[in-house]
């Protein structure tokens, strides 16, 4: 959690001094909710975000470096620095995005766990007990991917724990006056599957919730739908001047910063001291201090690098004039070459 | 015992026989054909569409395959595009190799966002590490009054997203061959197939083949005029290049099979037989497969033009409902003639 709030405090930082551009959307606030979930996972185990992907990126396991260059639109990001913030991936850790529309997800999400169901029932992987975890906010529980989404993960079971990050806010829409049936979580039983609701700024409350859910789901028992009350601290992006929401509101949620409530409860518990939490803050500044420099350090993309991923297999852009395909022509991996 | 003379007489027989054996099918089950080699081929690749299980599909391209590979190989889905779609592309994204079917290409509209989002940049955007080898296909075209909306041209709404590839089947032997080579394809593409074109009948291979997805196909060599036609207008064109054989023309027919992208050596070397070219499609004129094929003849080959390129589109109109009308929505082989004639001159 730390990582990430340090992580995000520093894309602000960096945005601000002209390091990184475009849309950028902060994860202050609702680290519990990535934390709770992710940390539960094995790395087989699939992760869907939103264009708010940051944290869960870190949280997968991709390194802070590798999401700083990306952000940083450098060759060495975790997508060559063509995705960019929304568009978070990395093969490895098994993060299948990173989506700028809201809602686009959940299906790819859905699609990751119908292929953990084909792979145990079709390719007769008899262990293959892979979980995909799909985020997502308020605003997106009114859309029809939503719905159709979790219909299809209820009626064919599928190994997925549907994460609703309530922050209450759309940009500048209140869920309240968006939304006939604010209570996110009521929506799971009309399509047959459990809908819990929990305080997403405790990451104790969280992670029991995710055990549950997550445990479910490896099962075979099915998809569930969580609803994580959370609260983000910063503006929906790093442009939005944020002054819809009640000051109230902000201090309300400030008081239940789920960093503060950990320490807070690892040195009543005495499971922690003083000392050891400031040695994981200094600890995670040297961590993004150095994705940092990293980021910095790393070369911008050349343009040979234009043309080479748009297809997988780059017959795709076609045969020539000359008779051989496009992508034979030298000018090809120059990224100059006219397709 | 055989003679050496015998031996090789056999033998000649023997290939003979092997390359061309043929047997004969109907479109809709030259496509059920190559669908079913490929799902025996490689157990990754699975069927998810409405109606495509238990229903056999609705054009029955699936029959049968329910049955054999099960309900979850081939999946029937809610009435939800775009969410099947994008589960198609989470499916692809993770190891499998789905075949969604759009009912009717027309419903693919509700899949929009999956498709040009998520199928044709995915692969961009993630740098690389995630392909998306699906294959998006279903009837599409003006059929016998089915009325505006089921009788929609989307291959001029896709063609501009990046990273997708688009092909059209016209005939039995190219229908299989498409479907193959589409499955077997690293690339998402998107098979466009014509309500009108099931039924056609042709002798096809027994042995396994493919189709170039990349490849225009000769379908008529010519000297005189170039015309580039595909899916089912090329049948319009067929029928007008024997009017016009007949009155001594002699015409190219090219059915350029890849609507995206162009195969602009088979193209660029009729051009540079013929210096004229008409385009016949069933796409509506405005921001149609023609309008870009224009701008890419121009563009590469306008130096062995002699006359200006004419293209033969549908109207820009809703297909209406009544016969009459629909009927001169679309391209007419006496059109055809016509244009030709006037090309020629």
């Amino acid at each position: 959690m730390i990582l990430g709030r340090a992580f995000e405090d520093m894309c602000a930082q960096m945005y601000y001094r002209g390091k990184m551009f475009g849309f950028v959307h902060l994860y202050n606030g609702q680290e519990a909710v990535s934390t709770g979930f992710i940390k539960l996972l094995k790395q087989q185990d699939s992760v869907v975000s939103t264009y708010r992907d940051h944290v869960h990126a870190l949280s997968k396991g991709v390194p802070a470096r590798a999401v700083m260059s990306e952000l940083f639109g450098k060759t060495t990001g975790c997508c060559r620095g063509q995705g960019g913030s929304m568009h978070m991936f990395s093969r490895e850790h098994n993060l299948l995005g990173g989506f700028a529309f809201i809602g686009e997800g959940i299906p790819v999400a859905t699609g990751a766990a119908f292929t953990s169901k084909y792979k145990r029932e079709v390719l007769k992987e008899a262990d293959c007990d892979h979980v995909t975890l799909a985020f997502f906010g308020d605003g997106t529980c009114n859309n029809g991917q939503f719905f159709e989404c979790l219909n299809m993960a209820a009626l064919w079971k599928l190994p997925i724990v549907f994460v609703v990050e309530n922050n209450l806010w759309a940009i500048g829409m209140s869920h309240l006056r968006a939304t006939s049936d604010p209570q996110i979580y009521k929506k799971g039983p009309a399509f047959g599957m459990p809908g819990i609701h929990v305080d997403g700024m405790d990451v104790l409350k969280v992670r029991e919730v995710a055990k549950d859910a997550i445990g479910r789901a490896r099962r075979g028992e099915g998809p569930t739908l969580v609803e994580c009350e959370t609260y983000r601290f910063r503006g929906h992006s790093l442009a939005d001047p944020d002054e819809l929401r009640d000051p109230a509101e902000k201090a309300h949620y400030a008081a239940r910063d789920p960093i503060t409530a950990l320490k807070k409860y690892l040195i009543e518990n005495s499971l922690a001291s003083e000392a050891d939490l400031k040695a994981i803050d200094k600890k995670i500044d040297e961590v993004v201090e150095d994705a940092v420099e990293f980021a910095d350090e790393s070369p911008v993309p050349s343009q040979s690098q234009l043309l080479e991923n748009v297809f997988a297999d780059p017959k795709g852009f076609g045969i020539g004039p000359d008779g051989r395909y496009r992508c034979e022509d030298p000018k090809f991996t120059e990224g100059t070459a006219h397709v | 015992m055989l003679t050496p003379f015998q031996y090789l007489l056999s033998g000649i027989y023997l290939t003979r026989y092997i390359l061309y054996s043929r047997h004969e099918l109907l479109l809709f089950e030259a496509l059920q054909e190559g669908l079913e080699e490929e799902m025996e081929r490689d157990i990754r690749v699975c069927v998810m569409g409405e109606d495509v299980g238990h229903y056999g599909g609705s054009y029955k391209v699936t029959k049968g395959l329910a049955k054999k590979f099960g309900d979850l190989r081939v999946l029937d889905t809610p009435i939800a595009e775009n969410s099947f779609t994008g589960m198609g592309i989470g499916a692809a994204m993770t190891g499998l190799r789905p075949v969604v079917e759009g009912m009717n290409m027309g419903f693919l509209l509700l899949a929009f966002n999956q498709i040009s989002n998520n199928c044709g940049m995915l692969h961009y955007t993630s740098g690389g590490q995630f392909t998306i080898p699906i294959v998006i296909r279903g009837p599409g075209g003006v059929g016998r009054q089915l009325g505006a909306e089921h009788s929609q041209r989307l291959e001029s709404y896709f063609q501009s997203i990046p990273g997708i590839q688009m092909v059209a089947c016209s005939t039995p032997y190219n229908a299989k061959g498409l479907m193959k080579a589409a499955i077997r394809s690293e690339n998402p593409v998107i098979l466009f197939e014509h309500v009108l074109l099931y039924n056609l009948k042709e002798r096809i291979p027994d042995e396994d083949y493919i189709c170039n997805l990349e490849e225009a196909e000769m379908v008529r060599p010519g000297e005189h005029v170039t015309i580039l036609t595909y899916s089912r207008m090329r049948y319009h064109v067929m029928q007008a290049a024997k009017t016009l054989v007949n009155k001594g023309y002699d015409p190219e027919v090219i059915d350029i099979r890849s609507l995206k992208p162009f195969d602009l050596y088979t193209i660029g070397n009729s051009v540079k037989k013929t210096h004229r070219v008409l385009i016949v499609e069933e796409c509506m004129r405005t921001g149609g497969i023609g309008a870009s094929l224009i701008a890419a003849i121009t563009e590469n080959f306008n130096d062995y033009l002699d006359a200006p390129i004419m293209c033969l589109s549908s109207q820009d109109v809703p297909t209406p409902y009544a016969g009459t009308l629909e009927e001169v929505t679309v391209v007419q082989p006496a059109q055809i003639v016509t244009a030709v004639e006037q090309l020629c001159q």
